[in-house]
């Protein structure tokens, strides 16, 4: 089945290559067509171009220009030199987010990653009822996050949610206020977003997975292999470069996490659940601070840049990834 | 026959733990969505006593209630607004982007797409202060076309390389075959292009719309003033207003939810296949 599609492919090739020598050979340029080579193709891209100057780039340099400023967001300001920088060095707020940050960022790499490996290597083998069980872990990751957080916050909630439920049956410990707990807060908003998160990897490392070729499943049970040899040997080779753009955009993503700490804690209580994020969206629209704000910005870029840096030389010194 | 009963049986019971263990996983992902909806039908005094369990009387009042008093029929329209205005403007700007990237062999390309790449790896956080300040300074603020156009910024850079790799696998003959008849390249794309890459089109709507309904951070910065609100920053102040009220939140956030979920059913495909496309790509 698959040889015939192979062959017909070839065979369309082959005649697509034919008709092209034809009509390469009817059509002779009159003229130099520089309007259709040269400036026609830019007029194409224009749109996409200035939408991004006007909206991210030319704004982004704005903003490494405030980062150098007193600015409040609203009239005139004066440059301050690295004084922004040097108020975040002892800055407790900052302090707390950028190790927030960097708690969610190892936290994400292990927890959903490692429910999404799991995960599709039980699924996989399933046949009957797969897809039913794709759209399940999907759904949550279409339904908005202001939803999501809604769900949660009741399920959450310190007197009429799960917790209460649970301690009223003998697991005195989870009588907790989840989000309201400086112990707790962090861990149960990371909870809420890694909850609609996973689902979205295990859909697609499986996606990953069936590019796998079969027949290399098939030499590894001739040679008598187990379950979790063939996944290692077998998937997880198949599957790495799918799984190192994971890692990577998890980085990313963790450094710019918003929506679920702002909607659920609003980065609170005592900023126990700050992250930087949170942090420059209050100091910019609340605090009148936009010259720190950006500053705090700045850093973020800094460190999503670094990490695609790393990424590319990674890949340049020949690790295949 | 009993043959081959016996190893479809003996193949069910191998899977049984397997089995087990994603059941366990789509009802903890299930189970939530339910509650939202189980406590969507309850009036408040029961979910006062019942705030987890399946409704004692289903209480479809609420729907009504929710729909009158989170203004429903005004933030529908503005969120449909930004969906279809962000759908109709990055549907054109990458299509045309691709096209140029994609087929034209047009010199400067890779540093497009480096000066694109670098654009989307940016946090919104980083241009976030100085553009709004700039778009006040527009007027643009508190104007769904405000938003609009930074949703058109930041979402067509996915959509143009979704499409760009949807465009290059098409064969050269056909366009060619045009350009002899004297086709200009508008109309190359527009006759010949897009009807082949109908289904990356597609994707590309889907996606962008998605992302402009669910959009919560541009959307809570640029619009503050309530006729203007799109539906997710109107329900985050929905829920702080009825915070204590749980049938009427939870009826709010189950309309907004709806149109997203019906739609994800029906297309799940074109959905899950756009939405892991960039990590497939890689």
């Amino acid at each position: 089945m698959a040889t015939d599609l192979e062959v017909g492919k070839t065979i369309m090739q082959g005649q697509v290559l034919v008709q092209a020598a034809a009509t390469a050979q009817v059509r002779q340029p009159k003229r130099p067509h520089v309007w259709r080579k040269a400036v026609l193709p830019w007029l194409f891209v224009a749109p996409l171009l200035i939408a991004n100057i006007v909206v991210v780039l030319g704004p982004s340099v704005g903003s490494a220009f405030f980062a150098f400023t007193d600015w409040s967001g609203l009239g005139s300001f004066k440059w301050v030199g690295l004084a922004n920088f040097q108020r975040m060095v002892g800055d407790r707020v900052f302090h707390v987010a950028f190790a927030n940050n960097v708690k969610w960022t190892l936290l994400f790499l292990i927890v959903p990653i490692g429910m999404g490996l799991f995960g599709s290597a039980i699924i996989a083998p399933i046949k009957r009822g797969a897809m039913f069980y794709r759209v399940a872990y999907f759904v949550p990751h279409v339904i908005a996050s202001v939803v999501n957080a809604e769900i949660w916050r009741q399920i959450l909630h310190p007197t009429m949610g799960i917790g209460p439920w649970l301690a009223s049956r003998g697991l005195k410990f989870m009588d907790v206020a989840f989000f309201g707990n400086v112990h707790t807060v962090f861990y149960a908003v990371a909870f809420v977003d890694n909850w609609q998160w996973w689902g979205f990897l295990l859909v697609l490392y499986l996606a990953a997975m069936q590019a796998v070729d079969p027949e290399l499943y098939e030499a590894a049970r001739l040679e008598g292999a187990n379950r979790w040899q063939e996944w290692r040997n077998v998937t997880l080779p198949g599957i790495l470069p799918n799984l190192v753009f994971t890692i990577l955009i998890t980085i990313m993503w963790s450094f710019k996490v918003f929506d679920y700490i702002y909607l659920l804690t609003g980065g609170g209580p005592a900023h126990a659940s700050e992250v930087l994020a949170t942090q420059v969206f209050n100091e910019a629209f609340y605090q009148f601070e936009a010259g720190y704000a950006a500053a705090i910005g700045l850093t973020m870029s800094l460190i999503s840049a670094l990490v695609v840096v790393v990424f590319i030389v990674l890949r340049r010194k020949g690790w295949e990834i | 026959m009993r043959a081959t009963f016996a190893r479809r049986s003996r193949r069910v019971n191998s899977l049984l733990p397997n089995y087990i263990i994603a059941t366990a996983l789509a009802l903890f992902t299930l189970l939530p969505l339910l509650s939202l909806v189980f406590n969507s039908l309850k009036s408040s005094a029961e979910i006062g006593q019942n705030p987890m369990g399946l409704p004692r009387v289903v209480h479809w009042a609420n729907y009504v209630d929710a729909w009158n008093q989170a203004h429903f029929s005004v933030t529908m329209r503005n969120s449909f607004i930004l969906t279809f205005g962000s759908i109709i403007g990055v549907v054109i700007i990458s299509g045309l982007a691709a096209y140029a990237l994609g087929r034209l062999n047009m010199p400067g390309a890779d540093i497009i797409t480096l000066c694109i790449l670098v654009g989307t790896s940016m946090p919104m956080q980083l241009f976030m202060v100085p553009l709004f300040f700039l778009w006040s300074r527009l007027g643009l603020t508190d104007k769904l076309i405000g938003v609009i156009i930074i949703y058109w910024a930041t979402m067509s850079p996915f959509a143009t390389f979704l499409l760009r790799s949807y465009m290059v696998s098409i064969p050269k003959d056909f366009e060619d075959a045009a350009r002899v008849d004297g086709a200009s390249e508008l109309q190359v794309l527009s006759n010949i292009i897009v009807p082949i890459s109908m289904p990356g089109f597609l994707t590309v709507a889907l996606v962008t719309g998605l992302s402009a309904w669910n959009e919560f951070l541009l959307a809570v910065t640029f619009l503050h003033r309530d006729d203007v609100k799109p539906i997710s920053t109107a329900l985050y102040a929905f829920q702080t207003r009825y915070a204590r009220d749980w049938g009427l939140t939870s009826t709010a956030a189950v309309i907004m939810a709806l149109p997203v979920v019906v739609l994800f059913l029906l297309l799940q495909r074109q959905f899950i296949e756009g939405l892991t496309q960039g990590g497939l790509k890689a």
